[in-house]
């Protein structure tokens, strides 16, 4: 009796924070749904910096057992993982730059000219985008064992991998650039023009400072998927190896956790530049 | 783009400028599917080489042979466009009506994800839905999994795996439809009695159908081709189209093989996408 005396109240009490929480959910659903959401796109990226400082007991560092720094220290402890970052980062540099050129071309002409054979243009640029991966490095690498035929003698290695990287960017930094160059106002170039500018002191003076950030971000999209692509590298790479590759032939035999500590470190690169991106934006924004 | 180039003055300036990448585009994207349509019809063996006999027979071998592998993965692909499309609309739709000055940092975290390695990222899901994982105890303390019962190298870790992995793909068309919705006609609705909800499925969502199609072919596609998760979340009986390809091309050097489903896959993927475009309207297509 006299515990129902006691209990009683508090289980009221408690029904009623039961209500209220119930009543707060339904109110910010949206929010609590849009939350457990991104936790759910961060879980392996934990996963993967938590095991970075994992000291494994195995080949395979799939199970928690003793915190480390080591394999941050000794990040290039494991053979071949050095010159593997080293390729990837030499062709996602050439690449982008590459690719961002001539997207940036293609881009101008898109959208400042009109010209029969617009249309083809256009399909021929979404085409290697809407392409599965996996059909885009299967033709070029037939291309490529095919050219011997035709006198012409591309070995497999970096020039294939390097080929292979631009064609893909390419697509991407078009859209980049048509994107900005869509929205911005062109009677400052007309401007420039009846102040007596010609167009290609036009182009220097005006057109490439309002797209000089849709360059920049072409070429950090281009270097971001040019360092992570497998699928068309793996068919065009011969005996070399880039970074993801170097993983695909790990997850079968071994996975050291130096890999864990690579892909932490291009995440944190990646994210310190978008967030300085949007860090930017937000600055011009507020002057503007 | 609108009339402006009218009273621009033709000429070779656009040409100039299309010629460097459009001929780069040409020679190793155009010209390489040349190749591949002709090696498809190609037969021989490895050790004596391929020669082109127009063996359409790569063809129909295809089908009769690896039908299971086709089905599967557009079947996988399909699972994992719609699980995409569902989890992530209601957050465009946060992030675009409720995002304010957030916007920008929220869509970073959206994409952030997506700048670990993909494979190191499907590596952390086999450490995840692992045996003895937190996820697979926790679905056997609550009965959904009998004790004994895997995730890993099951087909639900491969769709799983897929629905991560594009995400962005998504996520990001969506908002970008959602964005650009005129706030004023959804509250028009709302002052003509429209419930919430039925301003929703009357005006929002009609609107932001653009960014569905986009999303969904930008998912589809990609996903109809993966060979990575099926590889590193399934077993051999999850395997899709196109670890068949990988595994002819770069193992067996069965390249005739290959480029027949190569062909196939693509054949398919664009007779799907011309049926989803007519059921949808193909205005909305091309924005």
């Amino acid at each position: 009796m006299s515990t129902a005396d006691i209990t009683l109240p508090t289980r009221r009490s408690g029904a009623k924070t039961v209500a209220q929480l119930l009543a707060f959910v339904r109110r910010h659903v949206l929010t609590v749904y849009s939350l457990l959401f991104f936790l759910y796109l961060m879980l392996p990226i934990g996963v993967v910096i938590a095991f970075s400082f994992n000291h494994p007991t195995g080949r395979f560092n799939y199970r928690w057992r003793q915190f480390t720094w080591d394999n941050w220290l000794h990040w290039n402890a494991v053979p071949g993982i050095q010159s593997a970052i080293t390729l990837s980062l030499e062709i996602a540099l050439f690449a982008s730059i590459v690719a961002t050129a001539l997207g940036t071309l293609i881009a101008l002409a898109l959208v400042r000219y009109g010209f029969r054979g617009r249309g083809v243009t256009n399909l021929i640029i979404f085409l290697p985008l809407s392409t599965p991966e996996i059909v885009l490095g299967a033709s070029l690498a037939t291309l490529f064992l095919h050219s011997t035929g035709y006198g012409v003698s591309i070995p497999f290695g970096f020039w294939t991998i390097l080929i292979a990287h631009i064609m893909f960017c390419v697509s991407f930094a078009v859209v980049t650039v048509k994107a900005r160059l869509i929205g911005f106002d062109r009677h400052l170039e007309e401007a420039a023009m009846d102040l007596g500018a010609n167009e290609w002191v036009t182009f220097r003076k005006v057109t490439l400072p309002l797209i000089a950030p849709a360059i920049l971000a072409a070429l950090l999209l281009c270097f971001a998927i040019s360092v992570d692509d497998f699928v068309v590298t793996y068919f065009n790479a011969g005996n070399r190896v880039t970074f993801p590759i170097f993983v695909w032939g790990a997850a079968r035999v071994a996975t050291p956790p130096q890999i864990n500590v690579i892909g932490t470190a291009i995440f944190a690169v990646a994210v310190t530049c978008m967030l300085g991106n949007v860090f930017l934006q937000n600055r011009r924004a507020k002057t503007a | 783009m609108g009339l402006s180039f009218l009273h621009r003055r033709q000429g070779a300036t656009p040409y100039l400028l299309l010629a460097p990448g459009m001929l780069f585009l040409g020679l190793f994207f155009l010209v390489p599917l040349g190749f591949l349509a002709y090696q498809s019809l190609e037969s021989g063996s490895i050790d004596f080489g391929y020669a082109f006999t127009w063996a359409w027979h790569n063809y129909s071998g295809a089908i009769t042979g690896y039908g299971t592998q086709f089905k599967r993965s557009f079947a996988y692909a399909g699972i994992a466009t719609v699980l995409a499309l569902v989890v992530s609309y209601p957050v465009a739709y946060w992030i675009a009506f409720r995002g304010g000055r957030w916007k920008n940092l929220l869509l970073l975290c959206i994409v952030a994800p997506f700048f670990v390695t993909y494979l190191i990222r499907t590596l952390a899901w086999q450490t995840i839905l692992a045996d003895n994982g937190l996820v697979v105890r926790t679905l056997t303390d609550i009965h959904i999994l009998s004790p004994g019962d895997r995730l890993l190298a099951t087909g639900t870790a491969v769709v799983a795996g897929i629905t991560y992995n594009f995400l962005p793909f998504m996520a990001l068309p969506l908002y970008v439809s959602l964005e650009q919705i005129d706030q004023t006609l959804i509250e028009a609705a709302e002052d003509l009695y429209a419930s919430k909800w039925r301003a929703f499925i009357r005006v929002t969502f009609p609107l932001s159908l653009p960014g569905v199609v986009a999303g969904t072919l930008l998912t589809f596609i990609p996903a109809a081709g993966d060979f990575i998760n099926a590889q590193l979340l399934g077993s051999t009986t999850n395997h899709m189209i196109g670890n068949v390809i990988n595994s002819k091309y770069n193992e067996l050097i069965d390249y005739p093989a290959a480029a027949a489903m190569s062909f196939i896959l693509m054949a398919i993927i664009l007779a799907l996408v011309l049926i989803y475009a007519r059921a949808v309207g193909s205005e909305k297509l091309t924005g």
